[in-house]
């Protein structure tokens, strides 16, 4: 399929103006305040309506010009399109984020081959004297190599935001902006369809709220554990009070139910991406983000595994398979489905900001 | 009662199931009747013309219905009563109306809103660039599509039977009784739907271009139909040929201007043009032929689908400068641009000197003044003919922008004569179980012009009542 980002952003352009003398797809997200805003669209304008558009699926099924009408109205897959390519052009490095979106093969090979070194480095350079995991990796180890890993992909990240955000006019950020955008976000009002009932995503023209309850799960089981991890870095350095730490503590808390709404969220995400049509997204992709959502699920349910086995002799094993299945999902931040969040939050930033203009 | 939420089998032959309703289409009108009767209790069936992709008649190109209400309703602002909405429609159809029915539909219209909503359609208020209207007209969130697909899906989890693709051919009639439909599914050959009650609501005539040249005159040839090509009127000749009564023109349609270069159907809502009050309007031979400022736009949209329908070869050409291109919402295609008239005249495939010359007699007509887009603003030509009398501004500033206009066709007015209980009328009285709702029968109600909305509304009160009668008739 196509990398041609003209061609995609040319196809969008026409959706985007037989939609402008329609508008009748008005009330279902952000997108069409958006574009009624505009008579003519700039490649910038396009890009983030693209990143606007949270794949609602509503304007298809409800678009008298959807195929096989001769005006071939497919403004999910035209917008997801151009929201792919988006990603894969902004991101820097661009080879690996061409090679990775859209090759599921390739995550998963990464993270067999994360999981080997992990188990390369549980075997070989075994600590002396840590206790619970840290009986398997001392503890600088752990900092060694995923403080690196977790940061330069940010900075990936960053050189694309930079891009994004030069690309789409937007400006510096408000207080207002923010709260507008969490606030949207936190309750996946674009998958609400306008009215609550929900996103045409599996049902086809009959609305379900299953994806946005499901994508909750797996970002509020994310936000959980990334909570988690935090609390315990903070417990570790300012407390001095290292792992492992017993049920009842902040850190296991939040990880267990953020793990437990990570396994569930991304399971029903999977079951949904089964049903769905995939002619309504970015076709291309969707290996890869099957695999990437099969990481999420890997990355949850490998922890949680792992602390029901913590004291046995599995440990040995279980700890490089999670630790193989972080680091994969953190090397992959920039190039994967996980960077959609970065940038659908900036849209909706912008978008905040569009709107007071 | 069970028996009759028995969904048919496919392998059933039609021949061999006695429905209890018998409906002729798959629009509004025949969703509203079908839904209806289901819910009575009766065993009802669906042929739908189209193939499923589609389904919904005009009734999926539609945006809003118009509706009373007493006070601020559902996405409605402020209230909207009987009397104003009965005005408003004498004023559109110059009095051409049957006041008892266009009552009945306009007081119906109240209970319609929350009705529609129990069935699935969800509302949103007045799209951009239409805020005129966010009192009388309730827009249907995603348009008349999603309305379409609620109501299927309203009328499959009530037990309705859908067959798409099929063509009812012929309303069989005994004596004052429908015994069945005479339907060609998928273009098979002719099976019979019988039934003990039937309901017809197949629209009206215009996608049958013939029948449109022969009513119309040899002009119709060249127009453009903005709804579904499935309307051609089949049951409402084969139903008039039995003898039933008539109402409406049948010489008439309502009829827009386009954009020329809209298909010849299913255009739809996006490819009107808002432009002609900021635009000089030319012919084939660069002649204007009548006043584009006489009015405002929702006002006078109407006219132009006649004016242009009598111009040589149906079809005009709307000329604007870059003073007005963002005065008007966006259109479907991109203007066609040019720096000078004669380049744009040229584009357009018309003489481009003529053209040069037509603008330069006009904008020496325009007078100094204020221009106010959005009112009459009374800056008109002199000495011109036919004037301009409002927003008449010199065309000067480069880029210049021409559109193609044609005649675009809404819906004809023949119909069948109906009783206020939808029921289908003969000259000696009324067909015992027979009834007929929407476009089919709108030409008692609306027997010119057309009030914006008041499609729907006729199709969903006349089609809950057609579906009503229909099911207390066979209970
Ligand atoms: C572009 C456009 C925009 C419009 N916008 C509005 C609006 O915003 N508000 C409004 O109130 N009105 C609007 N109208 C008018 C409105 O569409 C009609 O008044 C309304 O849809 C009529 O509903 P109906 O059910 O009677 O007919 P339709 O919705 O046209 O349904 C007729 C059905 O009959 C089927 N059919 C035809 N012949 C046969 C046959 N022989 N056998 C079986 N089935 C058959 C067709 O396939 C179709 O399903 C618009 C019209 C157009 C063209
Ligand atoms: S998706 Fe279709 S119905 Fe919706 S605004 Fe666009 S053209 Fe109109
Ligand atoms: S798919 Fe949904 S979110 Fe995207 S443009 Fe269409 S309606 Fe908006």
């Amino acid at each position: 399929m196509s990398h041609d980002t003209n061609a995609l952003l040319q196809e969008a352009r026409r959706q985007l103006e037989i939609c402008n003398a329609c508008r009748y797809c008005e009330g279902f997200c952000s997108v069409f305040p958006e574009m009624t805003r505009h008579k003519l669209f700039a490649d910038g304008d396009i890009s983030h309506m693209a990143n606007l558009c949270h794949n609602c699926r509503g304007c298809y099924y409800s678009c008298q010009y959807s195929p096989p009408h001769e005006f071939q109205l497919n403004l999910p897959a035209a917008l997801a399109e151009v929201r792919q390519d988006s990603w894969e052009t902004l991101v820097w490095p661009q080879p690996l984020a061409r090679a990775f979106h859209e090759r599921g093969v390739k995550i998963m090979a990464l993270l067999v081959a994360a999981t080997m070194a992990m188990l390369w480095l549980v075997i070989n350079l075994r600590s002396e004297g840590g206790t619970g995991f840290y009986a398997y990796m001392a503890h600088n180890l752990m900092v060694a190599i995923f403080l690196p890993a977790f940061l330069l992909p940010l900075v990936s990240v960053a050189v694309g935001l930079r891009r994004y955000w030069r690309l789409t006019g937007g400006k510096a950020v408000v207080l207002a902006d923010l709260k507008g955008a969490f606030a949207s976000a936190a309750r996946m009002k674009n998958l609400a369809g306008g009215h609550g009932e929900g996103c045409n995503f599996e049902r086809e023209d009959r609305y379900s709220n299953a994806r946005r309850f499901a994508h909750q799960a797996v970002m509020y089981g994310f936000l959980l554990c990334f909570a988690s991890t935090s609390v315990a870095t903070l417990m570790h350095y300012l407390l001095a009070m290292p792992a492992p730490y017993p049920l009842f503590s902040p850190p296991k808390l939040l990880g267990l139910s953020g793990g437990v709404l990570m396994v569930l969220g991304t399971g029903e995400m999977i079951r949904l991406k089964l049903k769905s049509d995939p002619d309504l997204g970015s076709r291309r992709v969707w290996g890869g983000e099957m695999a990437f959502i099969l990481l999420l699920g890997l990355t949850a349910a490998t922890g949680l595994v792992l602390y029901a086995a913590s004291g046995t002799a599995a440990v040995g094993l279980l700890l490089p398979l999670h630790l193989g299945t972080v680091l994969t999902l953190f090397l992959l931040m920039p190039f994967s489905k996980m960077v959609h969040g970065f940038f659908r939050l900036s849209a909706l930033i912008i978008d905040e900001q569009k709107k007071r203009a | 009662m069970f028996c009759c939420k028995r969904r048919a089998r496919q392998s059933d032959p039609p021949d061999s199931i006695l429905w209890d309703v018998v409906i002729a289409g798959g629009g509004n009108a025949a969703l509203c009747a079908a839904i209806t009767a289901a819910e009575a209790g009766a065993r009802v069936i669906i042929l739908e013309g189209a193939p499923k992709p589609y389904r919904g008649g005009n009734s999926r190109h539609t945006r809003n219905f118009r509706c009373m209400h007493e006070g601020p309703l559902s996405v409605l602002t402020d209230a909207y009563l009987e009397e104003e909405y009965y005005n408003d429609l004498l004023l559109v159809t110059k009095g051409k109306t049957d006041e008892h029915l266009a009552r009945l539909a306009i007081r119906g219209s109240q209970e319609c809103l929350p009705w529609m909503e129990a069935h699935g359609v969800r509302f949103q208020p007045s799209l951009s660039g239409t805020l005129s209207l966010s009192r009388t007209n309730a827009f249907f969130l995603g348009g008349g599509k999603a309305l379409v697909n609620a109501y299927y899906n309203t009328a499959e989890d009530l037990g309705v039977t859908v067959v798409y693709d099929a063509q009812v051919q012929h309303v069989h009639l005994e004596g004052d009784r429908f015994t069945h439909m005479e339907v060609s599914v998928a273009g098979g050959p002719v099976q019979r739907f019988r039934g003990k009650a039937a309901v017809l609501a197949s629209g009206g005539f215009q996608s049958d271009i013939d029948w449109l040249i022969r009513a119309w005159g040899p002009a119709a040839a060249n127009f453009l139909i903005r709804g579904t090509p499935y309307n051609r009127g089949v049951v409402l000749r084969d139903m008039l040929e039995q003898g039933c009564q008539s109402v409406g023109d049948p010489t008439q349609c309502h009829a827009v201007a386009i954009d020329g270069r809209a298909p010849k159907f299913d255009g739809g809502i996006c490819t009107r043009l808002d432009c002609v009050p900021f635009s000089i309007v030319v012919n084939r031979d660069c002649a204007r032929f009548y006043d584009e400022g006489e009015d405002t736009w929702p006002k006078r949209y109407a006219i132009w689908g006649r004016l242009v329908a009598a111009q040589p070869d149906q079809v005009g050409y709307a000329i604007i400068d870059a003073k007005s291109i963002d005065l008007f919402m966006p259109s479907v295609f991109p203007a066609m641009r040019a720096d000078t008239i004669e380049e744009l005249g040229a584009k357009l495939g018309l003489d481009g000197q003529r053209l040069s010359r037509t603008v330069a007699e006009f904008n020496a007509a325009c007078r100094p003044g204020s221009f106010h887009p959005t009112e009459l603003d009374g800056l008109a030509t002199e000495g011109l003919d036919p004037p301009k009398t409002n927003w008449a501004r010199p065309i000067e500033k480069p880029p210049f922008y021409g559109y193609q206009l044609r005649t675009g066709v809404t819906f004809t007015y023949l119909g069948l004569k109906v009783s206020d209980r939808a029921r289908v009328q003969m000259p000696d009285g009324s067909l015992t179980n027979v009834w007929s709702a929407g476009e089919m029968i709108a030409g008692s109600i609306l027997g010119q012009g057309y009030l914006a909305g008041f499609g729907m509304t006729i199709g969903t009160v006349f089609g809950r009542i057609a579906g009503q009668e229909a099911a207390a008739h066979v209970a």
